[in-house]
């Protein structure tokens, strides 16, 4: 990066704050700038030293939905910025108000999910004073944000807001979160909204270097056994339709990591399945067997590369991403291409042409068939793979999907054959449970129209369980699938695996999920066999309001196959579901 | 392998927490790490010295490009350089060891800007060897205290071949 010319903002010199056009508080500031940047929702929880900012928000215009709790309210806009590809909006207290947020940064960090988040702080001469409601949130979240603000002079909330929302959502999208001291939301002066970002230190790259360029397309020119590892890059810079084409366009087959789920068409013939830790046999073997793994927007996460030793050793790696540091982080990387997924993939398809992939296709269906993702049925029991597969079914596959963490999450991800970008929202990178349910409020908002089904864990559902509140009163109507089997099942797994069946702290009650919808105003069901089911997901898709069906599945079904922690990704257990 | 990395950064409040908090978090190791205002207003320079080899080295500069408040990051290694550290040491001096001491130090240029009754503070610059040697000659004597800045350090001008 070459030192540029500061491009300096000139703040107003503010004299004594008349009253007159454009002199406005701090906290109206905020809003007005809120507005400027399109946001016409946010989620949040007020207190103390957010007064003023919700007193400005008061018959503004701009929709406020108050969760039950602030890790509600983040994960919410999380689940808003998944299906739309815009920033999220979260507003809330300072100190536990803005420590409940910390999980949803984190998660939001960890997955690339562009969020503003605004927190109160204390007055500027109380902080550092250990005073009332005061956590220094910047201090704490300075891990998990990609930037962050204490605005310290109500002048300065304009350009912050402005460049907040460019830097969240452009380049890698990451969490910003802005503090606002109370007195600083007082604080009178002009408002100055800047008309352009200048932000020296901050200028992504997206254009791939031409020459980058060239050599990957020499190298797909030369290879046999071409592969895609495409991840959430993909969806966040909405390049879907170029890789659809130049999958197509080259033969090369696809194998996709869980963020990167609806990227590419489930039902693409090209489509071999997700890899990693519970990927499918075809794809993880796929990824052996490759002579060149292009990834794409997809970052070598341990869950994906299991051992890392051994894996893909027979390929030459290409790493797309418009991250440079994620390029030869985890894996050594022969052909870097740094820049815009999209524009790489765009720059690239005018170059190439069919690989000659049929010999290499035939093997990965044929590894396929022969351990293809299945598992057992029996009379009168119900599988959650199948009511993963029946909500498939009765959606025809255009729902919008969220999950909690576990079992059922790698179930959705595996049974679930989804067709588009922006399908699918999950917590990938942190595995938060509690997410997917206030994630599928956040998605609903955001697509009124759209079927929103949250397949939760009867563990997971209770750690975000008080917005069903939230959902009742906005009425929302969310599909909660839950899968009840009566344990942290994931956690289960691994002690059956390998501690032995030792069941430690794994089996987890729950209350009637029925009733606790009903009492909450919601409608709730049960369904204990593939017959009740299917009744179920036909009566709940067909109620125009939320519903909350508690699925009661099975104790002691484990997600197969799956690579053993510490494993390659070449010894796989589980493959015949024996 | 020891490096020298300068770090042009914007004079935020949190600027060296966010740099500092990027290592200790990553797992990479500062050996010493200097800052102070740059040549325009606004800005500061710090020069880090970390070890690592040649992938370690290449992440701490990408996530170091990564925070937004970083302009521009050199790794000043391989490149010609002045690297300078100031070190205070103060070390037990009686009225026989007292003329022995300011001959001693005098090849290293080192200035003698302290003097108690039992103890002189010997102030010297150079880079982190002569420093090193310096101390190591100080030893014998009985060293009480000493304070290191660290070293700071900028790429030498295009012209400038011989060193100083
Ligand atoms: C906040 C949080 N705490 C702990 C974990 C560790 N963990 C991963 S999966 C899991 C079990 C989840 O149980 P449940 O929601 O019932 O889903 P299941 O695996 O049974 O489908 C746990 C405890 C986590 N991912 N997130
Ligand atoms: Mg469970």
């Amino acid at each position: 990066m070459e030192t540029q010319k500061l491009d300096v903002m000139p703040a107003p010199e503010v004299s004594a704050p008349a009253a007159g056009p454009g002199v406005m508080t701090g906290a109206a500031m905020l809003v007005e700038s809120l507005k400027r940047e399109g946001v016409d929702l946010m989620f949040g929880y007020p207190g103390g030293a957010v007064l003023p900012i919700y007193d400005a928000l008061y018959e503004s215009g701009i929709r406020h939905v108050l969760t039950r709790h602030e890790q509600g309210a983040v994960h919410a806009a999380e689940g808003y910025a998944r299906v739309t590809g815009r920033p999220g909006v979260v507003l809330a207290t300072s100190g536990p108000g803005a420590t409940n947020l910390v999980t949803g940064i984190a998660d939001a960090y960890m997955d690339s999910t562009p969020l503003v988040l605004f927190t109160g702080q204390v007055s500027t001469d109380l902080i550092g004073s250990d005073s009332f409601q005061e956590a220094d949130i910047i201090g704490i979240t300075m891990p998990i944000t990609k930037h962050s603000y204490q605005v310290r002079d109500a002048r300065d909330i304009p350009r912050v807001v402005r460049e907040a929302f460019h830097i969240a959502s452009t380049g890698r999208p990451g969490p910003v979160l802005i503090d606002i001291p109370k007195n600083v939301a007082n604080q009178t002066a002009e408002f100055e909204w800047p008309e352009r970002v200048f932000i020296r230190g901050y200028n992504p790259t997206y254009e791939p270097n031409p020459a980058q360029v060239a050599r990957v397309v020499e190298a797909i020119r030369e290879a046999r056994r071409p592969l895609l590892y495409v991840g959430g890059g993909v969806v966040h810079s909405g390049a879907a339709e170029e890789l659809r084409e130049f999958a197509h366009k080259t033969g090369i087959p696809v194998v996709s990591t869980l963020m990167g789920l609806g990227a590419f068409p489930s039902a693409d013939p090209l489509f071999v399945g997700m890899l990693g830790m519970h990927g499918t046999f075809a794809a993880n073997r796929a990824v052996m067997e490759c002579d060149l793994l292009i990834a794409v927007g997809a970052r070598f996460d341990d869950r994906v590369t299991g051992k890392l030793e051994r894996f893909s050793p027979r390929s030459k790696k290409v790493h797309i991403d418009i991250d440079p540091a994620e390029i030869g982080k985890n894996v050594p990387v022969e052909l870097p291409l740094v820049g815009d997924v999209k524009r790489a993939l765009a720059a690239m398809l005018p170059e190439v042409g069919p690989v000659g992939t049929k010999a290499w296709l035939d093997q990965i269906r044929a590894w396929d068939d022969q351990w293809p993702l299945r598992y057992k049925t029996e009379p009168g029991t119900l599988k959650p793979q199948q009511v993963v597969e029946m909500l498939w079914e009765a959606t025809g596959g255009d729902a919008i999907l969220t999950t909690e963490v576990g079992q059922h999450q790698m179930w959705a991800a595996l049974f679930y054959k989804f067709k588009r970008p922006r399908q699918w929202v999950t917590s990938g990178g942190l595995g938060t449970m509690g997410y997917g349910f206030p994630a599928a409020m956040g998605a609903q908002l955001a697509k009124p129209g759209e079927k929103v089904i949250c397949v939760a864990g009867d563990a997971s559902f209770q750690m975000n369980m008080q917005e069903l509140q939230t959902v009742a009163e906005n009425g929302l109507p969310i599909k909660v699938a839950i899968i009840n089997n009566g344990y942290l099942g994931m956690v289960r797994q691994w002690q059956q695996l390998f501690y032995d069946r030792r069941y430690a702290e794994s089996r987890i009650g729950a209350p009637d999920f029925v009733r606790v919808a009903e009492a909450f105003g919601i409608r709730g069901m049960r369904a204990q066999t593939p017959e009740e089911a299917r009744e179920a997901i036909r009566e709940m898709l067909e109620h125009p309001g939320p519903v909350v069906v508690d699925f009661v599945v099975p104790e002691e079904e484990n997600v197969f196959p799956m690579v053993p922690p510490g494993a390659g990704t070449d010894e796989m257990i589980g493959r015949w579901d024996d | 392998m020891r490096r020298v990395l300068s770090v042009l950064v914007n004079d935020q409040p949190g600027v060296l927490a966010r740099v500092a908090g990027l290592f200790s978090r990553r797992g990479f190791n500062i050996e010493s790490i200097t800052v102070g205002n740059a040549e325009e207003a606004g800005l500061s320079r710090m020069t880090i010295v970390t070890s690592g080899d040649e992938r370690t080295l290449e992440q701490v500069m990408k996530q170091l490009h990564k925070l937004v408040d970083v302009i521009k990051v050199n790794d000043l290694t391989e490149e010609p350089m002045v690297a300078r550290e100031l070190v205070l040491i103060k070390v037990t001096a009686t009225a026989t060891t007292r003329p022995e001491i300011t001959h001693l130090i005098e090849p290293f240029r080192a200035a003698i800007v302290d003097v108690g009754r039992n103890s002189l503070v010997v102030q010297a610059t150079g880079d982190m060897d002569k420093i090193d040697a310096l101390i190591e000659l100080l030893r014998p004597y009985g060293i009480k205290e000493i304070a290191r800045t660290g070293v700071t350090a900028l790429m030498r001008g295009s012209l400038a071949k011989v060193r100083v």
